[in-house]
């Protein structure tokens, strides 16, 4: 570069207010191979993991691929594997990691490299256009709307707080390591069955799909897609097992099913 | 096609494409304009900069203002067009404001019909909020995450209406044919492969421009591109000097600064102190809303609560005026440690039981956000914040009942067009703008393509466009363009900011046209694939158009209303509100800006604004 860069916005734009160096090893390269290459980056109070990557990128490696949006934990794109752990690089603070030690930042290992910390997540997007679309009731009233209580909506509002960061995908060992991309959905899509499922006013049914199709008898509840999800929604317990039931009730047992003739099917 | 296939490089080097309709952009204003254009038949492509599902909509916090009188039954459709008129400084186009306020409610219905689900009242209705300049509680909303819920909800019912979806993939510049669009031309960000998209009509909704500005809540993507695209077509901009500082960002730490903070936490009840503790917004309240502002702290309190008695806390003025409140109190030296002022959530546990988990429960992604970047618990601590560059006003210009552009075949909507806000929009605006004139976009783009003929693209065209953006390759020791683009942040930061001088901008003027220079000696390193150097060299462009729209139009309105605040004119001027202003690009390729006497009122509308003084 031809001159002294200044560091772009969204880093600290005093470098003086650096109060330590951190090493970075970054993973470079594209589908056909890469290495990991080391950095050192000027670290001031505050500062998360993306902030690193962007002084990385103004300063020392302008082609560095990231993907990003907000910023603030509320899109779901910055999606990475810090040390090894899924996590958002918008909301991972410097100071929560091990102090001294170097940091590794690799992309997401579960999906198709595009080039450096990007992922191609394409496959989720596939997988959500397969699932049944919302079919709603008729309206309850003339202008087109409906009642609901706000304790009925509650469950499908935390499953609705998701951002599709897609990090629950990337810790499934059903997808991660034995790559069932082709039979399994994943935790994230198990989870928007489940909100259309429980959504009041929906009247498809899925259930079958979720036997049939979406793989749920892959997931063994190992909770990691809980664990690593920043929205901290209760994915295994509260999206996950109650869709499980389902599937047995529907399928395995015959007394819910006898009396499940003589009821709506929506509970 | 056989007119591409002279040039040397194509069409290898492009991937084409055709539809009837091409839309710019998905966030609400795009996803809703498409599913509007494919349900009236006619195929179509949406074309995002980022993955579908992660523009800029997804970052509104407080809500969507629709006039449904759920919670406050004096609600309606005159009182939201005279609180959007008034809160604009009348420079609004009123035809637009009316089928805003008149078309808001139905939209936010049809959402519930695609599987939103927004918070609730007592009786199962969607809840709304208080907000700033909105005289009732009038936003729909879901906890402090609805722009999440909207673009969730369109995204998930647009992919089953037929269209198709280009992701992560940047336009570059508009094509035209004998005066009228033909298409769009762009670059894929992971292969960095050019592609050429033919259509008989093109919607632009790209958001805004507050990459331009230093400290701002928008993402990378807010580069200006649709009004760059627009300009450099021969379309109007108008209202560019109106930009929305909010005025709560947070301020620390730095990494976070401009990270936006919900007007929604003021509307819950949330109160603004200066170092001293004392709650300045009391201190000036504008002339025009004397008559709907509490006197004292208990009257606040109690509208908040739902009185219909009492009047609003002047912290729900508007953003324009709550912003100059904030920076005057830092100015004076009574801000917090870190430059802002403070925010008191906190507070209310004086006056409700469980505060700490009602305040989780309506704002609980400021809950998360404070405690995870800040370190800072909202249920016990005050937030430290400060005005951060938020929305642009101004925009492509555009007819009020189509949202055709002054180019044929060009349409726009959402932040990228004029005329809805005027001189300063309110909160919760923005969000049933998108899916009003989305919609409204959508449907007229797809008439416009059912009635005319597809025009071929001009080859020339394509090959000067794409030669252009590929200059910055054969100079691998050229200007840095995150340098530049920091350059101009922080110019436009320091003079055409929330204060503004005659001489400040005038410097920022010499400034861009340095910037201009320094940008066609730009230089990239590394090659195609997925390279962000390369990708902000090409937002440089759009960013310099908006910047320098932006500061002309400041220069040219010399008084003070609504978002632009000027020291050296620091009233408000007669004659400046009869007019808007227009920036154009003239024929020898030099910015114009021009005067273009305001949408005239129709009488009824007058009369709702007389009656709602």
């Amino acid at each position: 570069m031809s001159q002294q860069p200044s560091p772009i916005v969204n880093a600290p734009s005093e470098a003086t207010d650096a109060t330590h160096t951190v090493q970075f090893r970054i993973w470079r390269g594209n589908a056909s191979g890469g290495a990991f290459q080391n950095y050192s980056v000027a670290v001031s109070e505050g500062m998360v993991v993306l902030d690193c990557v962007h002084r990385i990128q103004a300063e020392q490696a302008p082609d560095l691929a990231v993907r990003w949006n907000c910023k603030a934990g509320k899109c779901g794109s910055c999606s990475a594997e810090i040390n090894g752990k899924p996590c958002l690089m918008c909301m991972t603070r410097m100071e929560t990691l091990p102090p001294g030690e170097t940091v590794t930042l690799e992309p997401m290992q579960t999906f198709p490299l595009v080039r450096d910390l990007v992922a191609d997540v394409s496959w989720n997007y596939r997988v959500k256009k397969n699932i049944k679309p919302f079919k709603p009731r008729k309206p309850d009233h003339a202008d087109g709307s409906w009642t609901m209580m706000q304790e009925d909506v509650d469950r499908v509002q935390e499953f609705r707080k998701c951002i599709e960061c897609f990090l629950c995908q990337d810790v499934c060992h059903v997808l991660r390591d034995h790559h069932k991309h082709d039979e399994f959905i994943g935790p994230r899509f198990l989870m928007y069955t489940a909100a259309l499922e429980m959504h009041p006013l929906d009247i498809e049914d899925r259930v079958s799909d979720l036997k049939n199709k979406d793989g749920i008898g892959y997931c063994n509840i190992t909770k990691c897609c809980t664990k690593v999800c920043p929205e901290h929604i209760g994915i295994t317990d509260n999206a996950i097992i109650p869709m499980k039931e389902r599937v047995v009730d529907e399928f395995y047992d015959p007394v819910t099913r006898l009396f499940r003739m003589f009821k709506s099917k929506k509970v | 096609m056989d007119r591409l296939e002279n040039p040397v490089s194509f069409p290898d080097r492009f991937i084409v494409h055709e539809h009837d309709v091409i839309v710019v952009g998905a966030g609400g204003a795009g996803l809703r304009a498409a599913i509007e254009a494919s349900g009236a038949g006619v195929t179509v492509g949406v074309i995002c900069k980022s993955l579908l599902g992660k523009a800029h909509t997804v970052m509104a916090e407080g809500g969507m203002a629709a006039a449904m009188g759920h919670v406050d039954d004096r609600d309606n459709w005159e009182v939201h067009f005279a609180d959007t008129m008034r809160g604009g400084q009348y420079l609004n186009n009123p035809i637009m404001a009316e089928h805003h306020a008149k078309e808001s409610p139905q939209r936010v219905r049809e959402l519930e019909g695609w599987g939103a689900v927004f918070d609730r009242t007592k009786d199962g209705k969607i809840l709304q909020r208080n907000f700033g300049g909105h005289r009732y509680p009038r936003l729909a909303h879901v906890g402090d995450r609805t722009g999440l819920e909207l673009i969730r909800t369109l995204q998930d019912h647009g992919i089953h209406q037929g269209m198709e979806v280009f992701m992560e993939m940047t336009v570059v510049s508009l094509l035209k044919t004998s005066g009228r669009i033909s298409g769009v031309i762009g670059y894929d960000r992971e292969r960095g492969r050019m592609h050429v998209w033919k259509a008989k009509a093109v919607i632009l909704a790209t958001g805004g421009i507050g990459k331009a500005f230093r400290i701002t809540s928008n993402s990378w993507e807010g580069t200006g591109d649709g009004h760059s695209l627009a300009y450099h077509a021969g379309a109007e901009l108008m209202d560019m000097e109106f930009v929305q500082f909010h005025p709560t960002g947070m301020v620390w730490p730095p990494s976070v600064r401009g990270i936006l903070v919900t007007e929604g936490v003021r509307g819950e009840g949330g109160v603004l102190r200066n170092s001293e503790g004392k709650r300045f917004m009391f201190d000036e309240v504008p002339e025009a809303y004397r008559n709907q502002v509490a006197t004292s702290e208990e009257e606040g309190w109690r509208y908040v609560c739902g009185d219909k008695e009492a009047n609003r806390p002047p912290e729900l003025l508007t953003r324009d005026h709550v912003a100059r409140c904030i920076n005057r109190e830092i100015k004076a030296g009574r801000g917090s440690p870190h430059g802002g002022v403070y925010l008191d959530i906190a507070w209310i546990k004086e006056k409700i039981p469980d505060a700490s988990g009602h305040i989780k429960r309506k704002l609980p992604s400021m809950y998360h956000q404070f405690k995870q970047l800040a370190g800072v618990d909202i249920t016990q601590e005050r937030m430290e914040v400060g005005p951060t560059t938020h929305y642009v006003m101004g925009g492509v210009a555009v007819d009020g009942t189509t949202q055709q552009s002054c180019v044929p075949g060009l349409f726009a909507a959402g932040e990228v067009t004029a005329g809805l806000h005027g001189a300063n929009r309110l909160g919760g605006n923005s969000l049933s703008d998108l899916i009003v004139f989305g919609k409204l976009a959508g449907e007229h783009a797809a008439k416009f393509a059912k009635a005319n003929k597809a025009v071929e693209v001009d080859a020339a065209e394509v090959n000067a466009t794409t030669a252009e953006i590929e200059k910055a390759f054969d100079r691998p020791n050229g200007e840095n363009p995150f340098a530049i683009q920091s350059d101009l942040q922080n110019a436009m930061q320091d003079l055409v900011g929330i204060v503004r001088t005659h001489n400040e901008m005038e410097l920022a003027l010499t400034k861009i046209s340095e910037f201009k220079r320094r940008y066609h000696k730009v230089g990239i390193t590394g090659h195609r694939e997925y390279n962000p150097g390369w990708h902000t060299a090409i937002d440089l462009h759009c960013m310099l158009t908006v910047s320098e729209s932006i500061t002309r139009c400041a220069m040219e309105r010399k008084e003070s209303r609504g978002a632009q605040f000027r020291e050296d004119f620091p009233q408000k001027s007669a004659e400046c509100g009869t007019f808007n202003l227009l920036t154009k690009k003239s024929a020898d390729g030099s910015m114009q800006v021009v005067r273009r006497p305001i949408v005239p009122m129709p009488a009824h509308l007058q009369a709702i604004i007389d009656r709602m003084k």
